[in-house]
């Protein structure tokens, strides 16, 4: 049951993903990125803050689960980040390259964090 | 009212104010293109599911199942845009492939989130120097895999076109 809501949920993420992603490119035409990182972003903010939520506020691990392991899983993609950056190698932008690449990292580590520390204070 | 468009109106659809001017709806709206989507996102996340469970992550430790999944991930996704290119525009199978296997497929099964906690979790047990080597490791290995996944389909993609 719980392997079955887990991957129903990651779908969910997938498309999620896939609507949101066409919404800002539509809204926001740039060469850089910015709907991934925003996924990647905001899912690891969730994820941290779900982590937090079972490790201190004693909640079930099945959230871990379904929705860490499945919605968020499912929502925030690592391939398609790297595909990008390799994208803007190719088109010779290599600063923004460079900037999605760490950049994101940076982010995502520090969103999570975020959401982990929110969970801890709460 | 769009008139010029006999041939490319669709009965079944309701005229939106958002999308006149086009023949169709745009792609994320399109119940067929999420369908497949959604399709290869159960999948993606199923295949990352169990990997994750066949390899668990205990702290200390290199989460070797995570890294592993969005390497191949990165690989495969590269190699399917870069297919997909060489045989032509994005419609038709090829679109329903691309939303399907990547967007879905690879999309669900890598992960950028669990990745994330993960460094977090490492740097939280004070494994400082592995939380920042599997961070960067992984996204630099992840940017190599897609640029080997484009280069083998396009080098497929050239030894088929001088067969």
């Amino acid at each position: 049951m719980i392997p079955m809501l887990t991957f129903l949920a990651g779908a969910a993420g997938a498309l999620s993903r896939f609507t949101l992603d066409a919404s800002i490119k539509q809204r926001w035409r740039s060469p850089f990125p910015w709907a991934t990182v925003v996924i990647n972003v905001t899912g690891s903010l969730l994820l941290g803050l779900l982590a937090g939520l079972v490790l201190f506020g004693d909640q079930s691990a099945v959230w871990q689960t379904v929705i860490g392991t499945g919605f968020c899983g499912g929502y925030t993609t690592f391939s398609t980040a790297s595909f990008e950056t390799v994208r803007l190698v190719q088109q010779g932008r290599r600063a923004l390259a460079l900037l999605n690449a760490m950049g994101s990292l940076v982010a995502a580590v520090a969103a999570c964090a975020l959401g982990f520390l929110l969970a801890w204070s709460l | 009212m769009d008139t010029s468009s006999a041939a490319d109106s669709h009965g079944e659809l309701p005229s939106d104010p958002d999308v006149v001017g086009t023949p169709s709806r745009p792609l994320h709206l399109r119940p067929s293109a999420l369908a497949w989507v959604f399709a290869g996102g159960i999948v993606g996340t199923a295949l990352r599911y169990y990997v994750e469970l066949l390899l668990p992550h205990d702290p200390p430790g290199w989460p070797w199942a995570t890294f592993l999944i969005n390497l191949s991930g990165a690989f495969v996704l590269g190699c399917l845009l870069e297919g997909l290119a060489r045989l032509g525009d994005d419609s038709g199978w090829r679109q329903r492939v691309r939303l399907c296997a990547g967007t879905g497929g690879c999309g669900a099964f890598t992960t950028y989130s669990t990745f994330a906690l993960e460094a977090v979790l490492l740097g939280r047990g004070g494994h400082v120097g592995t939380a920042l080597s599997y961070g960067i490791v992984s996204v630099v290995g992840g940017v190599v895999m897609a640029w080997l996944g484009i280069v083998v389909a396009a080098s497929v993609g050239r030894g088929r076109a001088r067969a």
